[in-house]
């Protein structure tokens, strides 16, 4: 039996490159096809029908028609737009850094509904609270968790034994928390907080609205935000492109 | 001796490899544009040469608004006749192409070269912005348009300039988001929408 012609599927649109003289070639993410390519016609007209259905970081339904090389979104109708995330510059700009996330950890045509659910429910946190930090944190670590690559912060990666509320250190390489001793001979670890550890634990563990109830502190949350970047980076081998405007925003433009 | 060069004659293959080049130019493509011009009087293809050479050459970006022009000041800074306090602010040379066919609007221009995206790695450094803010440290302005194109990227730099400017005290507008002119409703999505009946107007 051939497949048919169309099908349907939601998709939350993560990336967009312009092809020739006003298409585009979206990148989705949908919960049963994984990650996906497909050619949005005629999107850059003022007078597109799919247009703003189409527009990143918004959560669509769509109608695809099965293309020679990529599929062609044929109809399009928005879920959620986001709109609180795309009229704010910080958010916006930690939305495309998630997208950028899923984008380089995600291969092609892998059915990963929690996946797709995870990032559904950073944009809808993203877009009901100003303060993101707390749910940036805990989209990284799930993200991790789902991908298997959760960070070991129970025991000491090294030697086993469990950590004493000790000044500890964190490995990227070893992907999670080795103690006192160990660290000290790990020359890429960093050192970590007990507050850190415990605040990373708790994460692994709970969900959005507790993971968002935690007050944390200026200090503590550039220390969460290094030690996870920095793990990140090590797992792609490569800083994600977004962090550096993430940086200038945070210490250089002047806030509203 | 590889197939390729019994075939065809060194000029003809660079060209095609040229040709080949540009976007949607496949090698067939290629193939007809490059016997095209070896059949044309030696008129027209000198004229297309010096045309392609003209154009690297004899253009520059302005160095006030940074338009590509061929005389520096461009002849819309140079205009005595335009409004000097008014920039009007663009992502590529040529969303100014548009503007212009309005006849509605007589002020400056001021070209970005982008937008910010940040997943491909383009920030502020990467765009005329710069340049934008010495233009304004002159205190000849009174009004700047954002005319960034409205989506996603074009709208975070609206803000971003908003951000910067502000501080300036010059007044900063953005141009209308909303329906366009024979669009159906229908087809019309929220974001639209919403923004159609934001800035709405009394009839």
């Amino acid at each position: 039996m051939t497949a048919p012609r169309t099908y349907q599927t939601e998709a939350i649109i993560i990336k967009r490159i312009k092809l020739g003289e006003a298409d585009r070639i979206l990148t989705l993410y949908t919960p049963e096809l994984g990650k996906l390519k497909a050619v949005a016609k005629g999107t850059r007209r003022p007078r597109s029908k799919l247009g703003g259905h189409v527009e990143l970081l918004t959560h669509s339904r769509l109608m695809l028609a099965r293309g020679r090389n990529l599929d062609i979104i044929t109809q399009a109708q928005t879920i959620d737009n986001f709109l609180p995330i795309k009229d704010d510059l910080e958010r916006v700009s930690r939305g495309l850094y998630i997208s950028e996330l899923v984008d380089s950890f995600t291969g092609e045509h892998i059915e990963d509904r929690q996946l797709f659910h995870l990032l559904l429910e950073t944009l809808k946190q993203l877009s009901l609270s100003k303060d993101c930090e707390s749910a940036m944190r805990y989209f990284e670590l799930h993200l991790l968790d789902h991908l298997g690559y959760r960070p070991q912060l129970q025991h000491c990666t090294n030697c086993n034994s469990p950590l004493k509320p000790d000044s500890n250190f964190f490995s990227s390489r070893l992907g999670g928390v080795l103690c006192h001793d160990c660290g000290f001979n790990e020359p890429m670890a960093r050192p970590i907080s007990l507050n850190a550890l415990k605040v990373l634990r708790l994460w692994q563990n709970c969900d959005f609205t507790a993971a968002r109830r935690i007050r944390i502190n200026q200090d503590l949350a550039v220390e969460l935000e290094q030690v996870i970047r920095e793990y990140i980076k090590y797992l792609l081998e490569k800083q994600l492109k977004s962090t550096a405007w993430l940086d200038r925003l945070k210490h250089e433009v002047p806030q509203k | 001796m590889s197939a390729d060069s019994i075939s065809t004659a060194e000029p003809i293959a660079r060209l095609i490899e040229e040709f080949n080049k540009l976007p949607g130019i496949g090698p067939k493509s290629a193939q007809r544009l490059t016997y095209h011009l070896l059949r044309a009087p030696a008129s027209e293809v000198s004229a297309l040469a010096d045309a392609i050479k003209n154009l690297k050459e004899k253009l520059t970006l302005c160095s006030v608004c940074l338009n590509i022009t061929d005389s520096d000041p461009c002849a819309t800074c140079h205009d005595e006749e335009r409004d000097h306090t008014k920039i009007c602010i663009v992502e590529e040379p040529i969303d100014i192409l548009p503007l212009e066919r309005t006849k509605k609007y007589k002020g400056l221009y001021h070209v970005l070269h982008g937008v910010i995206a940040p997943a491909d790695g383009i920030g502020p450094d990467e765009l005329k912005i710069k340049e934008l803010l010495s233009r304004l440290n002159d205190g000849l302005v009174t009004e700047v348009i954002l005319a960034t194109n409205p989506n996603l990227e074009g709208e975070a730099t609206a803000m971003y300039l908003q951000r910067l400017i502000a501080p300036l005290g010059i007044k900063i507008t953005r141009l209308a988001r909303g329906l366009p002119y024979g669009a159906d409703l229908e087809y019309a999505d929220d974001v639209t929408l919403s923004r159609a009946l934001e800035g709405r107007q009394e009839m």
